[in-house]
């Protein structure tokens, strides 16, 4: 059994706004009998263009009815321009959460919204470019992309929980996968370190080398000194078993430059002291 | 509230003579039926007479009975010790329409290398027998058909195919969860090699399982343990659950006219009262070869959901086999095997009945659908436009 709030149970078993608008300003409908879910949204609206009325028929389980609901009470009294800026993400938290196999009935709700509006601008209904990606639900890549950057979705899973899209035959969840590294890739940035002085520098290899170095050093009989940095080069000393071992090189190289690297700063090399 | 309990094919309540006979082995009688004292020597002794007791109702003798923990746990050893036993054979055949202990394995096995024949169904859920005997090959390791379904309660001829794969030299297993203690079997008369029954279905506790196993069929232990069952299924006996099972056993021999009569005439006026009471519904399965107490309806244009939510309302429960029940967002994959039209799968709702239920409870149930899925029609778009 699902676990919804009681905000959910509430909606579910006396919603608001049933029905239809007489003489709509913007109509549409999302999702399809084949679906499992679909929602037909109308509203009017007043002298102030401001949304008057808003009601919805929809045919889904208790979290699409409870969204739709919650959805026709949040954007009445909104200009068109705030409804559009109402989120799936707001029609869930209206509700006080759904659960995240359910989220796919706030988007339809999101969805309804956004067709509505552009019914009554007179605008096309499939946004420029977008297209299907999902045939079994028909879900397009902006519907995608945009669940994606909403929710900051990660697999296809979550996809699906929230689209549908890859829930039907699964021939599709290459082509989200691909989606969801595409809008990973332009949207991460990679954290940039801070610039340190030369002092900060120095002050961090040596403490690098204390914490993560020497102790392992130190375990297999050997030990290192920093002589001196210049620039990104740093310039130590290998002793006890080190400064007799054979690997004493790859040891420098694949394991003091590498967290080196890792800890202070990309561009560091190091180097033994010219004996 | 009280609770309206039309939900038997998923679980049924412990009968009270059951859990009687049961309670003594929690308490008094707790000692381990191996050990060499009469303490649990005793136990042995009740152990004994529920392997009769389970036999019995099945029509086998009691030392073809393996008691498990549960009916997968029985599909799973039947179908891993076929290929246990058959290391060259890599065949599988099963139903579109199996429980998913069976269907999910057999999916498993498919990655292992084995390759699976799903039989389809017609759109009554009937299996065409036909169809298996093209699909019995050489390398067919074992053949696994369910016994009575447990969505629309459609019986499989059984027996029947059976009888096909044993010609080809093919073991044949089947799940009857579903069917045992509902309709007559008789091992006796048939040739399945290997049968399942879950104890919780038939007024036995959950946790319990039987895995009859014909008198010569060779077989290796899913469960590797100690020498209980005779070496073939290891762990020490859930003794009290099995006590318990052959009572339920006992009682559901005793039951099987009043199921086959009281409920089945309960099942059939709940349905045709529901079908002429609510507009566009309709039974999916064929109404002639199924189970007596298990009825699936559609209603068009409204979702399982939300019905089953409604209907929680007031106490009934029942299942659905819509996608937003099934956990997945197909709906169930039984209904799709039969090609039950989408429209018609996401507003079905399963109704099973036991010999507890009441004719009050019909009357109350057939009283406050109709108005249930008016209310959901009300709701939904596409109500209207089909008026």
């Amino acid at each position: 059994m699902w676990e919804y709030t009681d905000k959910v149970k509430e909606h579910f078993l006396n919603p608001h706004n049933v029905g239809e608008v007489e003489d709509p300003d913007g109509e549409a409908e999302v999702g399809s009998l084949a679906c499992g879910d679909a929602l037909k949204l109308t509203f009017k609206l007043d002298e102030n263009k401001r949304i008057k009325e808003a009601k919805f028929k929809t045919f889904g389980c208790a979290s699409a009815i409870a969204s739709s609901s919650a959805l026709t009470e949040i954007i009445k009294g909104m200009t068109l321009e705030e409804a559009l800026k109402v989120s799936n993400q707001d029609i869930a938290d209206y509700l006080g959460g759904l659960p995240q196999e359910k989220m796919h009935c706030s988007v339809l709700g999101k969805q309804a919204l956004v067709k509505a509006i552009e019914n009554y601008k007179g605008a096309p209904v499939l946004e420029a470019g977008a297209k299907i990606i999902c045939e079994c639900f028909g879900v397009t890549d902006k519907d995608i992309e945009r669940a994606i950057r909403e929710n900051n979705l990660s697999t296809v899973e979550e996809v699906t929980n929230y689209t549908k899209a890859g829930g039907g035959c699964g021939n599709c969840q290459e082509a989200i996968q691909q989606i969801i590294d595409s809008v990973k890739s332009s949207t991460t940035i990679t954290p940039k370190k801070p610039k340190l002085t030369n002092l900060q520098k120095i002050r961090l290899i040596e403490e690098t080398i204390d914490r993560e170095i020497r102790p392992s050093l130190r375990n297999d009989g050997g030990d290192i000194d920093l002589i001196d940095v210049v620039g990104n080069r740093v310039i130590v000393a290998t002793r006890g078993a080190c400064a007799t071992c054979k690997a004493a090189d790859i040891t420098l190289k694949n394991f003091v430059e590498y967290r080196l690297k890792e800890l202070v700063s990309p561009d560091i090399t190091v180097e033994e002291e010219a004996k | 509230m009280k609770t309206i309990y039309f939900d038997n094919n998923a679980t049924t309540q412990v009968a009270s003579e059951v859990l009687e006979a049961m309670l003594p082995y929690f308490r008094e009688l707790y000692g381990n039926p191996s050990s060499m004292h009469t303490f649990g020597g005793q136990v042995g002794q009740k152990i004994r007479t529920a392997r009769e007791q389970v036999a019995e109702l099945i029509g086998a003798s009691p030392d073809e009975i393996i008691f498990t923990s549960c009916g997968s746990e029985s599909d799973n050893t039947a179908i891993h010790s076929a290929l246990a036993t058959q290391p060259d054979k890599k065949h599988i055949i099963t139903s579109r329409v199996e429980h998913p202990a069976i269907r999910a394995l057999c999916a498993h096995l498919q990655t292992q290398g084995y390759r699976i024949t799903e039989l389809s169904v017609d759109k009554s859920g009937l299996l065409d027998l036909e169809s298996l005997e093209k699909s019995l090959t050489a390398d067919t390791a074992i053949v696994s058909l369910m016994w009575g379904n447990n969505e629309t309660g459609v019986i499989f001829p059984v027996e029947k195919a059976a009888a096909i794969a044993h010609e080809r030299g093919v073991l044949f297993h089947t799940d009857a969860v579903q069917a045992a203690g509902k309709i007559p079997i008789k091992l006796k008369n048939n040739a399945i090699d290997m049968l399942s029954i879950s104890g919780h279905k038939l007024h036995a506790p959950k946790g319990i399982g039987v895995l009859y196993v014909r008198k010569g069929t060779k077989f290796s232990p899913f469960l590797i343990g100690g020498h209980q069952e005779r070496g073939r299924r290891g762990g020490t006996e859930n003794a009290p659950s099995i006590v318990g099972l052959g009572k339920a056993c006992e009682l559901a021999a005793m039951n099987m006219e009043k199921e086959n009569t009281f409920v089945k005439a309960m099942r059939d006026r709940l349905e045709t009262e529901l079908l002429n009471r609510i507009p566009q519904s309709r039974v999916n399965g064929d109404r002639s070869n199924r189970l007596p107490n298990t009825t699936n309806i559609s209603f068009e244009f409204v979702e399982g959901e939300a019905i089953l939510l409604l209907m929680n309302e007031l106490g009934i429960c029942a299942s659905s086999g819509s996608a937003c029940t099934s956990g997945s967002l197909q709906p169930s994959h039984v209904l799709r095997a039969m090609g039950v039209p989408f429209t018609m799968a996401h507003g079905s709702i399963r109704f099973s009945l036991s010999i507890y239920n009441t004719e009050e409870e019909i009357d109350f149930v057939i009283d406050k659908m109709p108005p249930i899925i008016a209310r959901l029609r009300e709701m939904s778009p596409f109500w209207k436009k089909s008026q």
